[in-house]
C-alpha cells in the first residue's frame, strides 16, 4: 500500500521556479533517494514535505493524512515526520542524552532504557549520552541525529545530504549504517543527494529532479540501464552516446550492429552504452578496432577513452578496464560490445520531455 | 499486516491546515503586534492632546513668550553643543584610533568612560564644585562632557573600518594629507556623525536632571516644572507635543543631512587594517586633547564626590535609606529587564526569523519610541492611568511599564543580535521532534540566544537603574531609588548625603560602558 503521495505539486520563490508539478509516490517500508544537481529542488521537496515550507499548490498526503493542500499546511511539529539535517543540527546546548529525548516525554519511566536503546540501535556506545555535540565527530553526530529522529517512531524519516559533510571514508561506512538502521526499524525513508553513486547504492527506489521537474523514477538498476534522456543517462554514470540506425530489435552503428530493444520504431535515434559493456581485447582483422587515447586511474574503477574510426565520422568511446590490466596510451585494441544497447525514448531528440 | 496498516490508517487524525504567509509565525505575529500596538500609545497620546485640546486652546498655549524663550534655549543648546562634541569626538577618535599617540588604548577607555556617569550625576559635580555655575555654557559644558561618547563610539568604530587604500589612492592622485583627511576621510564619517549627532540632540531633548540642577530651561524641565506646580494641565501636554515635534524635527534634519550615497567598501575582501599615523613632534603635545577631556569629564565628577565623602565620614554611607534604596532600585532595574526583554522577544525573533514588510511595519512601532523623551512617556502614561485605570495609577505596575515602553529598542537591537546567532536549522529539528513553535523558542532559541538575551537585560537593568524623569512622575509615593533619593538631597543641597548615590549609580553603569564599548569593537573584529 502506498505511504506517502505527493501530488501536483509547485513551489516558486519570486520568479524561480524551485518545483513544476512533481508527482511521488513512495511505498510504505521503501528508502527513496531524490537525486538531482544543486537547484533541482530536491531539498524544497524535502521541506515541503517536513512542512518547514508551504507548497503553492499542489497536495501532500501520508497515510491519507493531509499534510499539505495548497498553502494550506498542517504545523510541521504535529506530523510524524522525521528529519536529519545536512550536519545533524544537534543541539548545542544539550549533551547527547539530551538531544536524543528531545522529542520523548520528559517522565517517560522508560527514558534511561529508550535512550540506550537507541545509542545501541544507531551502532553507538551509551556511555557517549553524557558527552556533548563538539566532543563528537562528524559521523557520530549524524548518527545522533538519526537516533534523535528515531526516538519518536516517525512514519517518514527525511534525510537532507546527511553524508556531504562527511569524510569520504567515513560516508560510506556511515550511509552503510544508517541504511541498516532504518530497514531494520522498517522506516519509509527519503533521502535528499546530489551524488549519484550514494544515491544508487541507498535507495530501492530513485527520483531524478531537474529544475524543479520529476524527470524520472523507479528502480536503481532500471533508471541506470534505461533512463529517459540523454542527461539522465550521464547524471546517473559514465556513458557513451552513439546516433545509430534503427532495425528491427538491433540498431546499425559505427561499432557494428548492437542488440537493442528497439519496439518498432523506425530512422535514426541515439544509444546508451555503459563503460562496463565495452570490453576490450587484441586488435583484430574482423570487427571495430579502436585506439586508446587516454586512461584515467581512478582505483578499483578505471576508464579508457578510445578512438574509433569508422569511415569518415569519429566515434569516442568510454569503456571500464581493469585496473591490473590497463592498456598502454596509443595501443590498438579491439573492441566488443556485452548485452544490449539502450535506445533512448524519441522524445530526448527533439528536446521534449 | 497490511489490514492493521489500513486501521492504522483510518485511525489518524485530521491535522488542522493552515494557510501562513509566515510559518509557524502567527503567533508571534499577534504578540509582537500587541506589543506594537502599546508601544503607540505615547504616540496616541500626543494624537489625542492635539486634537482634544482644539486649535484654540492649543494656539493661545502655544504661541506664548515662555514657549518661544524654550525654543530659543534649546535651539541655542543644540546649536552650542553639537559642533564642539562633533569636532572633539572626530580628533579624539583619529588619535586614538589612526595615530601613534602614546597609551591610544587607554584613553579609548577614558573617552567612553564618561558615560558611566549619568548626566544629573556630572551636572552634580560641576555645581557643587562651581556653584555659581549656571547658563547656557554651563549646559553646553556639561552637555558635551557628558555626551561625547555617543558621538565617539560610533564615529571611532567608522575610522577603524575604513579601507586605508582609498587614502592611498587619494595620496598617489596628488592630494595632500589635509586634503585627504578633508576629502576621503571625513566624507565617509558622514554617516557615523550623523547618526551620533542625533542621538545626542535628543538626549539634550529629552534630559532632565542635568539641566534642572544648573537652572537651564528646556521643554523637558519646563514640562515638570509645570506638572510639579499644577499637576497634570494642558499646559504641559503641548509643551510635550512641542517637545515631541523638535524631535521630529531633529530626525528629519538627520535624514536630510545623512543623504543617500553609498559609503560601503566597492570590491572584494576584506580591508587591510589602517596603519596609524605618525605624529612626531606632535605626540607628546596630542596628549593634552585626550587627557583634558578625560580630567574634565571623569576627574571632576571624582574630585567632587571624594571631597564630598571624605567631608562626610562614614555616616553617608550608614544613611538607613540608601540600602532600602539600593534594594528597590536593583528591585526595579530586574523587573523593568525582564519586562521589556519578554516585551521585545516576539519581535527580535519575526525581525530574524520572518523578515518582510509586515515586521519592519512593526519593529518602527517598536523602535520609534528610542527618539520619544521619557517625559512624554511619562506624562503619556499620567494621563491614560488618571483617566481610564484609576487604580494603576502611581503603582509599580505602571512604572515598569513606563521602562519597558522606554527601553523596548535597547533591549530588541540586543535580543535580536541574540536570535540571530542561532541557526533556523535547530529550530527545525525541533519542529520536527514535535515541539510547537513557542516551545521551541523556550526550549532552544533562547538558551542558546542567553548571551545576547544577558547582554540587553543588562543594558535596560542599567539604564533603569539610573533613571530620573519618568520615575520622579510616576513612581508610588515613598518609592526611593537611587536616582529619586539622589535627586530629593541635591534638592535640599545636601550634597554630602547625596555622594554616596551617585557612587552607587556610576558602579551600577561601568558594566554598561564596558559591554558597549567591547560591543562596537567586537561587530568590527577588532
Amino acid at each position: 500500500m502506498t505511504q506517502l503521495v505527493v501530488s501536483d505539486v509547485s513551489k516558486r520563490y519570486g520568479a524561480t521556479v524551485a518545483l513544476d508539478h512533481v508527482s511521488l509516490s513512495v511505498e510504505a517500508g521503501s528508502r527513496v533517494a531524490v537525486v538531482g544537481p544543486s537547484g533541482s529542488g530536491k531539498t524544497t521537496l524535502l521541506r515541503i514535505i517536513a512542512g518547514f515550507e508551504a507548497p503553492d499548490a499542489g497536495r501532500v498526503t501520508l497515510d491519507g493524512q493531509v499534510l499539505a493542500d495548497g498553502p494550506a499546511i498542517a504545523p510541521a511539529h504535529r506530523r510524524r515526520v522525521g528529519y536529519v539535517a545536512q550536519d545533524g543540527a544537534l543541539f548545542p546546548h544539550l549533551d547527547v542524552a539530551g538531544n536524543l529525548g528531545f522529542g520523548l516525554p520528559r517522565n517517560a519511566p522508560d527514558r534511561a532504557d529508550r535512550l540506550r536503546e537507541l545509542m545501541e540501535m544507531v551502532e553507538l556506545d551509551p556511555a557517549m549520552l553524557t558527552r556533548r555535540p563538539d566532543e563528537l565527530s562528524g559521523g557520530q553526530q549524524q548518527r545522533v541525529a538519526l537516533a534523535r529522529a528515531l526516538a519518536r517512531k516517525p512514519a517518514l524519516m527525511l534525510l537532507d545530504e546527511p553524508f556531504s559533510a562527511l569524510d569520504t571514508g567515513l560516508r560510506e561506512t556511515v550511509r552503510q549504517a544508517v541504511g541498516r538502521v532504518l530497514s531494520r526499524a522498517g522506516i519509509t525513508s527519503i533521502l535528499v543527494t546530489h551524488d549519484q553513486a550514494e544515491a544508487l547504492s541507498f535507495a530501492d527506489q530513485l527520483a531524478v529532479m531537474r529544475d524543479g521537474r520529476l524527470v524520472q523514477s523507479g528502480r536503481p538498476d532500471e533508471l541506470y540501464w534505461r533512463p529517459h534522456d540523454s542527461r539522465t543517462a550521464l547524471f546517473l554514470g559514465e556513458g557513451t552516446l552513439i546516433e545509430a540506425e534503427i532495425g528491427d530489435g538491433f540498431v546499425a552503428s559505427p561499432l557494428g550492429r548492437l542488440p537493442a530493444p528497439t519496439s518498432g520504431r523506425r530512422g535514426c535515434g541515439t544509444v546508451l552504452l555503459r563503460p562496463e559493456q565495452i570490453v576490450l581485447g587484441p586488435p583484430r582483422s574482423e570487427g571495430p578496432n579502436a585506439i586508446v587515447q587516454s586512461v584515467s586511474f581512478g582505483g578499483s574503477r578505471c576508464f579508457a577513452q578510445l578512438r574509433l574510426a569508422a569511415g569518415e565520422t569519429e566515434l569516442l568511446l568510454t569503456a571500464q578496464v581493469e585496473s591490473i590490466r590497463l592498456p598502454a596510451v596509443g595501443a590498438a585494441v579491439s573492441v566488443e560490445i556485452r548485452g544490449d544497447a539502450w535506445l533512448l525514448p524519441e522524445a530526448d531528440r527533439h528536446g521534449g520531455s | 499486516m497490511t489490514v492493521s496498516l489500513s486501521i492504522d490508517a483510518s485511525a489518524l487524525p485530521t491535522l488542522p491546515l493552515r494557510r501562513q504567509r509566515h510559518l509557524a509565525g502567527r503567533a508571534m505575529l499577534l504578540l509582537a503586534g500587541a506589543v506594537a500596538f502599546g508601544a503607540l500609545l505615547p504616540l496616541g497620546f500626543i494624537l489625542w492632546i492635539a486634537i482634544d485640546t482644539g486649535w484654540q486652546t492649543a494656539f493661545a498655549l502655544i504661541w506664548r513668550p515662555r514657549v518661544g524663550e524654550l525654543l530659543v534655549n534649546t535651539l541655542l543648546l543644540e546649536l552650542c553643543t553639537l559642533p564642539p562634541t562633533i569636532l572633539l569626538a572626530v580628533a579624539l577618535a583619529w588619535l586614538t584610533e589612526r595615530s601613534d599617540l602614546p597609551g591610544a588604548k587607554t584613553f579609548a577607555w577614558l573617552t567612553v568612560a564618561p558615560l558611566a556617569v549619568p548626566a544629573f550625576v556630572q551636572s552634580y559635580a560641576w555645581v557643587s564644585l562651581f556653584p555659581g555655575f549656571h547658563g547656557l555654557p554651563a549646559a553646553a559644558l556639561i552637555s558635551v562632557l557628558a555626551y561625547l561618547p555617543f558621538l565617539y563610539l560610533p564615529v571611532a568604530a567608522q575610522m577603524r573600518r575604513l579601507d586605508p587604500a582609498l587614502e592611498h589612492a587619494a595620496a598617489s592622485l596628488g592630494h595632500s594629507p589635509q586634503r585627504v583627511v578633508l576629502q576621503v576621510v571625513l566624507p565617509q564619517l558622514r554617516l557615523a556623525i550623523c547618526g551620533g549627532s542625533l542621538l545626542v540632540g535628543l538626549h539634550l531633548l529629552a534630559e532632565y536632571g542635568l539641566f534642572a540642577l544648573i537652572r537651564f530651561d528646556t521643554f523637558t524641565t519646563a514640562i515638570i516644572d509645570q506638572f510639579q506646580s499644577s499637576y497634570n494641565g494642558p499646559a504641559a501636554n503641548m509643551l510635550a507635543g512641542v517637545l515631541v515635534l523638535s524631535c521630529l524635527g531633529l530626525i528629519v534634519l538627520e535624514w536630510l543631512l545623512r543623504g543617500t550615497a553609498r559609503y560601503a567598501r566597492l570590491g572584494s575582501g576584506a580591508p587591510r587594517p589602517a596603519p596609524r599615523h605618525r605624529l612626531g613632534a606632535w605626540r607628546l603635545p596630542s596628549l593634552a586633547l585626550p587627557l583634558g577631556f578625560a580630567m574634565l569629564s571623569l576627574g571632576v565628577p571624582v574630585l567632587t564626590l571624594s571631597r564630598w565623602l571624605l567631608a562626610a565620614g562614614g555616616a553617608a554611607w550608614r544613611q538607613p535609606a540608601l540600602a532600602q534604596a539600593v534594594t528597590e532600585t536593583l528591585g526595579y532595574a530586574a523587573l523593568g529587564a525582564l519586562a521589556a526583554a519578554a516585551a521585545a522577544l516576539p519581535m527580535a525573533w519575526l525581525s530574524v526569523r520572518s523578515p518582510g514588510r509586515a515586521s519592519r511595519v512593526l519593529e518602527g512601532c517598536h523602535s520609534y519610541l528610542g527618539a520619544l523623551p521619557g517625559v512624554v512617556v511619562a506624562l503619556a502614561l499620567v494621563t491614560v492611568t488618571v483617566r481610564i485605570a484609576l487604580p494603576l495609577y502611581q503603582t509599580t505596575a505602571t512604572v515598569i511599564l513606563a521602562y519597558v515602553l522606554m527601553f523596548l529598542p535597547r533591549a530588541l537591537v540586543g535580543l535580536r543580535a541574540g536570535i540571530a546567532q542561532v541557526p533556523v536549522e535547530l529550530e527545525r529539528a525541533a519542529a520536527a521532534l514535535g515541539r510547537s513553535p513557542a516551545g521551541s523558542l523556550l526550549a532552544v532559541t533562547l538558551p542558546l540566544a542567553a548571551p545576547g538575551v544577558a547582554a540587553a537585560m543588562a543594558l535596560v537593568a542599567m539604564g533603569v537603574s539610573t533613571e530620573l524623569t519618568a520615575t520622579l512622575l510616576l513612581a508610588p509615593n515613598g518609592t526611593r531609588t537611587l536616582a529619586t533619593e539622589f535627586w530629593a538631597l541635591t534638592g535640599e543641597l545636601d550634597y554630602a548625603k547625596a555622594a554616596p548615590y551617585a557612587v552607587l549609580m556610576i558602579f551600577l553603569s561601568l558594566p554598561m560602558t564596558a559591554l558597549l564599548h567591547a560591543q562596537t569593537r567586537k561587530s568590527l573584529g577588532a
